[in-house]
């Protein structure tokens, strides 16, 4: 219920302190980036007052940069379609479990999400190493040894472990929507299960899996603690490569370059999240 | 109700397994014995828990982490109440901005976050301390307690306000007797929300620590990048237990489910 009274300060009051710790922490500090991503910079002296746009043009020409770029793409392609692979069954097989079950394994799903990211890549890093466990087992069985780690294969793996949640819940939320007896009433019908799957389930839950493609698909593109942890330093992604030109190139005006691209890579992204949220509200309420 | 399959309880077990793995091998390597990251094999012990806490570095961090979340986490909910009552209560111009400007940390990935306030920090002098660390934890955990008590506000039933005030109570009377408390499931699970994830941040706050202010998961990234032995895994292990402790809690006081994958 609002209320739609005369003119009052009450608002601005109740929300002005946050607002302006916002303006000042949030748009402040992002617009510096923006004017800084376009400041000039010299080896020796530094950040310069002059204004280029060669940081951009060396982003987008250089092969060195545009093979990141690629990199970071393929593999966040790769997480999100893994992603969706195992979320999204995973989500109907979970849907169709009953409690206690269901809560427990829910919990089981999505729990690691609140677990850091930092102690999970160390898992899988203790995993897929050399002398990790992975390939204790190999060895045991007596086949030869995997060289996972500090590959683009451990990233996709951690990667996939990191964003499962992101994907998972969306489709639960589409399908906690979903009446279970119109997939039964297709069944009486005569549908096979496949069919009841294909025409009543999967048009149903379709937009839950491209908000969780969307969330995966930024979240990995910007992802920075799993490829720093698994790809080693040779294999760089757009976030490690902001890391490393900002602490140890000190060359912050090409580091705000990258970053700024992969912030409007984002904004993209959750812009097109937002409209189909939109659109499919619009479709509910008819 | 139809049930699951055994293809589907078996595609089950496996995707359970993926997703336990890496946190079991961590608790089970952490009781190891030897030098190396190796599963105890000839027996348990508790060596490098011990070394976790008497290496003073992590020792610290661990506290600068648990001040940092504290006062975050609290200093967010003092900040998204009131804002979450403005947003739901009245109509004002520029409500929808407010509303997407207190969540749009959750859309900016947390590197391009951390290269702002760095940038922020390094011009107007202020690198490094405690204070503007705080402050750029805030904005990263206010989302989170803003869309709860969001959620919380909007569930609410006015009727019992609106008694209040025909009584002859007062606007901040009627807040912290009728409504408060109405809504306290929600502040105290966006505080927690706030905690856990302050507590977990390493991607923006690598950009702002400075070596006396450096977080456990900073701490960890960096000890993980020189140095790899079963002391990362009793980190790596308390740190599961401190955050499985939390989820009990938060599932206890709001229902974790709720929680994560409620109201969107």
């Amino acid at each position: 219920m609002i209320r739609r009274s005369p003119f009052t300060f009450a608002p601005w009051l109740l929300a002005g302190p946050g607002a302006l710790f916002f303006f000042g922490l949030v748009i402040l500090p992002l617009c510096l980036t923006v004017i800084l991503s376009f400041h000039a910079y010299d080896h020796s002296k530094g950040i310069q007052d002059t204004f280029t746009l060669s940081h951009y043009a060396a982003v987008v020409t250089d092969e060195y940069y545009l093979s990141i770029f690629l990199r970071t793409l393929r593999i966040s392609a790769l997480t999100t379609l893994i992603c969706a692979a195992i979320g999204v069954p995973e989500a109907y097989i979970l849907s169709r479990m009953r409690d206690p079950w269901r809560s427990v394994f829910l919990l089981v799903i999505i729990g690691p999400l609140l677990v850091s990211v930092v102690v999970r890549a160390f898992g899988w890093s203790m995993l897929l190493g050399s002398q990790g466990i992975l390939n204790q087992a190999l060895h045991l069985l007596g086949l030869p040894s995997a060289k996972i780690l500090y590959t683009e294969t451990a990233i996709v793996i951690a990667l996939v472990h990191v964003m499962l949640p992101f994907m998972v819940i969306p489709v639960w939320t589409a399908l906690q929507k979903l009446d279970p007896m119109v997939e039964a009433a297709a069944w009486t019908l005569g549908a096979s299960r496949f069919t009841a799957l294909r025409r009543i389930v999967m048009p149903q839950v379709s937009l839950g899996v491209l908000s969780g493609s969307l969330i995966v698909f930024g979240l990995s593109a910007s992802a920075f603690a799993v490829p720093a942890l698994l790809g080693g330093r040779r294999l760089k992604m757009a976030a490690t490569l902001v890391y490393d030109e900002y602490l140890q190139e000190l060359n912050w005006p090409l580091g705000a370059a990258i970053a700024i691209i992969v912030l409007v890579a984002n904004l993209c992204i959750m812009l097109a999240y937002n409209r189909m949220i939109e659109v499919r509200a619009r479709r509910t309420l008819g | 109700m139809q049930r699951n399959g055994p293809i589907a309880l078996a595609f089950h077990i496996l995707v359970v397994t993926f997703v336990l793995a890496p946190l079991v091998i961590i608790c089970l390597v952490a009781f190891t014995p030897e030098n190396t990251l190796t599963l105890p094999t000839t027996g348990i012990s508790l060596r490098w828990f011990k070394a976790v806490f008497a290496h003073p570095d992590f020792v610290t961090s661990f506290w600068n982490s648990i001040w940092l979340a504290t006062i975050s986490a609290t200093l967010s909910v003092a900040l998204a109440v009131p804002a979450a009552l403005a947003i739901s209560r009245y109509s004002f111009p520029g409500r929808d901005f407010l509303n997407a400007l207190f969540l749009s940390p959750l859309i900016i990935p947390h590197l391009v976050l951390g290269v702002a306030f760095l940038r922020l920090f390094a011009l107007i002098g202020v690198g490094g301390s405690f204070a503007w660390l705080v402050a750029t934890h805030i904005i990263v955990v206010t989302p989170y307690v803003l869309r709860l008590v969001l959620a919380a506000l909007s569930g609410l039933d006015r009727s019992a306000e609106q008694a209040a005030r025909t009584l002859g109570a007062g606007e901040w009377t009627t807040f912290r007797r009728i409504t408060a408390p109405m809504i306290l499931p929600g502040i105290t699970g966006g505080w927690l929300l706030a905690f856990i994830n302050s507590f977990d941040e390493l991607t923006m706050s690598i950009f702002v620590t400075s070596p006396a202010t450096v977080t456990l998961p900073v701490r960890m990234y960096m000890y993980a990048t020189e140095s790899i032995d079963p002391m990362m895994a009793a980190v790596s292990a308390l740190m599961i237990a401190l955050t499985a402790v939390a989820m009990l809690v938060l599932d206890r006081t709001f229902g974790l489910d709720r929680i994560l994958v409620g109201q969107r």
